[in-house]
């Protein structure tokens, strides 16, 4: 019974007895840490920084409000403050770590160089309300990045402000409402298709549109007659993703965009994407009129555990008047112009030859200037050569693993083509009631962190693998054999799985118990 | 190419796994009109390491950077000292280059941090509750108007006239869009906030009055008064707070009774980065109220083997469960600048914040003292943190500004470029004062400012 089957996995029992058993005096298993919450080691009274006492007889022009009752703030030392750090930060999956195949997030490497201009001071240690004249460093890294995004997108105008990819939706779809508006058309629906990512139905009905849902042909790409026949007065915009989000390039969109353009409607086009496209092909080219980049993804920026991302749109000629402010552009004589509301219609007039009719402003200041250099640094390295090389292999990869697994997994678009930079499978094969749920989390105890679950909704038990182009093929290689193994056990029916994972820092949590009674805070407990 | 792993050698053998020719034929579903014929032509081809760090320092080079000249810029973003340890902790790669917790087992070290960084925002707010970050405090100014309408079921909002005109205008250009109505105006040049002013704006159809805490012009006021206004008529109080340090030494506006309190986190661990990213800080005081929280929210539970853990938790709130009936839009936040705010937090501690908000007041109140000795200089506030407003007598501060950047000295933030076109407000300069500031670093302030008002006399 304890023998080994054929994939190399021993049964349960043995797993627990080799790693649940053993117990230490402390908790820790070696390398494996526990930490306590920062609150539970720390002291009101304890710092890390040093600073002057405060001199209670010091003249206080606080208008009578001195802060008076304990704030609730512990402290640490600074060896014990990177201690506490350090320990958590071994809790945590990182592509520094290994292979991150999350789809539609594009896990790519982050190079350090790009962590190291983002630092320098030129850009890092300045003010984003100083003169003009004392910032032209930093505005022209946003008009050079800039001019690398009109010219990788064909489009063009590009709006630096937004601060994520979502951010982004919103100022497109708010771009598109001012130029509909500023013809007098009140239009009140917003088509996006069913495997859309949440951010765009959110984000259409944040701008007060109605969502009407966009059918998708067994192909698992946009209906197009079905589109055209939905297409009316009524229709503002139509949300696309493209490459769409079962991974496929949707071969209509020159089409579709004609279609919504003779219908007087608009075409968004959500970026997230990019990644297996850029260098290869001009969005611009295909008929969109908005679409957000995640530089995030794309271009290298690191994800941070959520953030900060950055989501720059670029525009098409129809909606640039209408993009938020400041925004910045270089005139002939070379020298970049931050343009906020004062001098935006002059300098529209003059050098767009038009007024300026903006939507408004998305944000304080002028957008994540920190993950400007580092795209900018990317951009530089990679070159349009290495960018197209960068599309290219992500693509590869993605088709590699969709061969080397469509034999064994549902693959639900394998005859569709080849597929662009994710290979998409489902779990409609499994047995014993196992589900996606319980492969991915035995991919943790493989050491890689899962794939996207249960995204997008069109399938059933949705594993969407993005490989990126910064793995090695021996890397993927090891990936597709424990991925393989994994189908195996899922599809046998092997329910050790459902208790995966097992060597993880914590095991399955009680996501159930979270939500029924949130405790989202620290409380002191009762003594 | 240094970041490609793959050798010719894997891409012919992978492409034969595929049954492909090239990798052209990976692309056969790309229409003909949109296929490239190679690169794209006018952008560069891929270069060294040390040739795009030669261009990027070359960029850099162009700007005043703050911390090399005399420095008293704020206006919604401070500068400053990060302790080194900081910028240590956030480059690790395990935090980095992780992703949005979603796979809990192996993102412990992120979601613990995020409900530490969540505890010490809602102690910091005076709240109950605090989420996981938004991207910034403007933003983070609009998602509370928001979830004001959501709450009470009415759809204006009283804006205070002193709250920072950019937050001002990010609220009233999402509010263009989703029928919210709001009701504002630039704040009247005085010592004190027109508090009576705002709270007779205030009717049975107002869902929310969003007052800044210190505000525009660096003044303080009691928000009980306005608290108690709001909540007769049925409406919420927000507070805005673009200075966390102030929260060292002044009440909590939880404390005062404001509903939900919002903020700029920049002060902390950030760093001024030409204004982004930046930390949108979101917190309610009432518990009821957090399932219309927008953002991610960190939670503790506990995982098979009854150990405790912490998972991203309500998220039936969020876009990617509700979609169109979401509270928000937003996905990505602001998660690594949240946990550089959480370090430089735990390395404060309370009493580091409150001897660092000590020194900020101190400073500030000698550059106060400083500067209304110049002649022709006068100062607007009866109180004030670390940030207040001076008058030049019959001068333009904008081009006093701009005259000081010239002379080396970054002299502070002109309400003229924060207002432009508003006449009253042009002589108004604003100027903060941080422990970085020295002493100085003020008298040459002072020096050159008579110097410059000298001149314009003659």
């Amino acid at each position: 019974m304890n023998a080994p089957n054929k994939s190399g996995w021993k049964p349960q029992m043995e797993v627990a007895d080799a790693t649940g058993e053993a117990v230490t005096n402390t908790g820790n298993r070696a390398l494996m840490l526990e930490e306590p919450l920062l609150f539970e080691i720390g002291h009101a009274e304890t710092t890390g920084v040093d600073l002057p006492e405060i001199d209670p007889a010091a003249p206080s022009r606080l208008g009578g409000l001195k802060r008076e009752e304990p704030i609730g703030l512990v402290g640490l030392t600074e060896p014990e403050t990177v201690r506490h750090y350090t320990r958590l930060s071994r809790q945590n999956y990182g592509i520094d770590l290994g292979f991150f195949p999350l789809g539609s997030c594009t896990m790519k490497h982050n190079p350090r160089l790009n962590e190291k201009m983002a630092r320098l001071p030129g850009f890092a240690d300045v003010h984003p309300l100083q003169p003009v004249s004392t910032v032209q460093g930093a505005l022209e890294v946003m008009n050079e990045l800039a001019h690398w995004l009109l010219d990788l997108t064909g489009m063009n105008a590009v709006a630096m402000s937004p601060k994520a990819g979502a951010h982004g939706e919103l100022c497109g779809i708010l771009s598109i409402r001012a130029a509909l508006e500023a013809r007098g058309d009140a239009r009140e629906v917003v088509l996006v298709p069913e495997s859309a990512h949440g951010t765009n139905p959110a984000t259409a009905a944040f701008a007060n549109y109605r969502v009407e849902n966009i059918p998708a042909t067994p192909q698992g790409r946009v209906d197009l007659e079905a589109l055209k026949a939905r297409l009316g007065p009524d229709v503002a915009a139509v949300m696309i993703t493209n490459p769409n989000t079962c991974g496929l390039f949707e071969p209509d969109l020159r089409e579709i965009s004609d279609a919504v353009h003779e219908a007087g409607g608009f075409v968004y086009c959500d970026g997230a994407n990019f990644n297996a496209i850029v260098g290869r092909v001009r969005p611009g080219d295909l008929g969109v009129d908005a679409m957000h980049i995640n530089l995030h993804k794309t271009f290298s920026t690191p994800h941070g555990g959520g953030g900060p991302g950055s989501g720059p749109v670029v525009l098409s000629e129809a909606l640039a008047p209408f993009m938020p402010l400041p925004y910045t552009a270089r005139t002939k004589d070379g020298v970049v112009h931050l343009i906020e509301e004062e001098q935006a219609d002059d300098f529209a007039r003059e050098h767009f030859g038009g007024e300026m009719s903006s939507f408004g402003r998305m944000t304080a200041f002028h957008g994540q200037m920190g993950m400007f250099t580092r795209a900018l640094t990317y951009m530089l390295s990679h070159g349009a050569d290495g960018l197209k090389q960068v599309a290219e292999d992500a693509v590869l990869n993605a088709n590699y693993i969709l061969r080397s697994l469509e034999d064994l997994l549902h693959a639900p678009y394998a005859d569709s083509g080849p597929c662009m930079h994710e290979a998409l499978f489902g779990d409609k094969d499994f047995g014993n009631g196992l589900s996606t749920l319980d492969l991915a989390k035995g991919m943790i105890d493989e050491g890689f962190h899962p794939m996207t679950v249960y995204f997008p909704l069109v399938v059933h038990g949705a594993m969407l693998v993005e490989p990126t182009e910064t793995e090695s093929k021996a890397s993927i290689d090891q990936f597709i054999t424990a991925f393989r193994s994994l189908a195996e056990r899922a599809i046998a029916g092997d329910e050790s799985l459902k208790q995966a994972p097992y060597f993880a820092p914590r095991r399955r949590l009680d996501e159930t118990a979270a939500a029924r009674k949130p405790k989202l805070k620290w409380e002191a407990p009762e003594a | 190419m240094r970041y490609l792993p793959l050798t010719d050698t894997d891409r012919g053998e992978m492409l034969a796994k595929i049954g492909a020719k090239s990798i052209d034929d990976l692309f056969v579903d790309v229409p003909e009109v949109a296929r490239l014929d190679g690169p794209i032509r006018d952008l560069p081809m891929h270069a060294s390491e040390m040739a795009v760090e030669r261009h990027m320092k070359r960029l850099a080079g162009k700007s005043t950077v703050a911390g090399d000249v005399p420095f008293f810029l704020g206006a919604g973003a401070y500068r400053h000292h990060v302790p080194a340890s900081v910028d240590t902790v956030i480059q690790r790669g395990e935090f980095l280059t992780a992703y949005t917790p979603y796979q809990p087992e192996i993102a412990q070290g992120t979601l613990q941090m995020l409900f530490e960084f969540q505890t010490q925002v809602a102690n910091l707010y005076g709240c109950a509750v605090a989420n996981a970050s938004l991207y910034d405090g403007s933003t983070a100014c609009w998602e509370a108007v928001a979830m004001a309408t959501r709450v009470t079921k009415k759809n204006r909002a009283v804006l205070s006239g002193a709250l920072h005109p950019h937050y001002s205008e990010v609220v009233k250009t999402m509010a263009k869009f989703t029928g919210d109505a709001i009701a504002d105006s630039a704040p009247a040049i005085q010592a004190e906030p027109d508090n009576a002013g705002l709270i007779s704006r205030i009717d049975d159809e107002t869902a929310c009055v969003v007052v800044q805490y210190p505000d525009i012009l660096g003044r303080i006021t009691d928000l009980a008064p306005i608290a108690e206004a709001a909540h007769e008529k049925g409406a919420l109080l927000v507070v805005v707070n673009t200075e966390p340090v102030a929260l060292g030494a002044i009440k909590s506006p939880g404390e005062m009774g404001a509903d939900i309190v919002v903020g700029e986190g920049q002060s902390i661990g950030v760093g001024l980065q030409f204004g982004g990213p930046y930390l949108g800080l979101f917190a309610v005081r009432d518990p009821k109220h957090v399932r219309q929280m927008p953002g991610r929210l960190c939670g503790e539970t506990v995982d098979a083997e009854g150990k405790r853990g912490f998972v991203l938790t309500l998220s039936t709130r969020e876009q990617h469960i509700r979609r169109e009936k979401a509270t928000s839009n937003i996905c990505t936040n602001s998660g690594l600048c949240a946990l550089a705010f959480s370090v430089h937090m735990t390395l404060l501690g309370e009493k580091g914040l409150r001897e660092l908000a000590a020194e900020n007041h101190r400073l500030a109140c000698l550059a106060a003292d400083r500067l209304v000795k110049v002649p022709g200089v006068s100062l607007l506030n009866n109180s004030f943190f670390n940030e207040f407003t001076i008058m030049l007598d019959g001068k333009p501060a904008r081009e006093v500004v701009r005259a000081l950047a010239d002379r080396g000295v970054l002299g502070g933030v002109s309400l003229g470029r924060l207002y432009p076109g508003v006449e009253r407000l042009q002589q108004a300069l604003l100027v903060a004062v941080t422990e970085t500031t020295t002493q100085d670093d003020i008298e040459t302030l002072a020096t050159q400012l008579e110097a410059l008002i000298k001149e314009d006399a003659q």
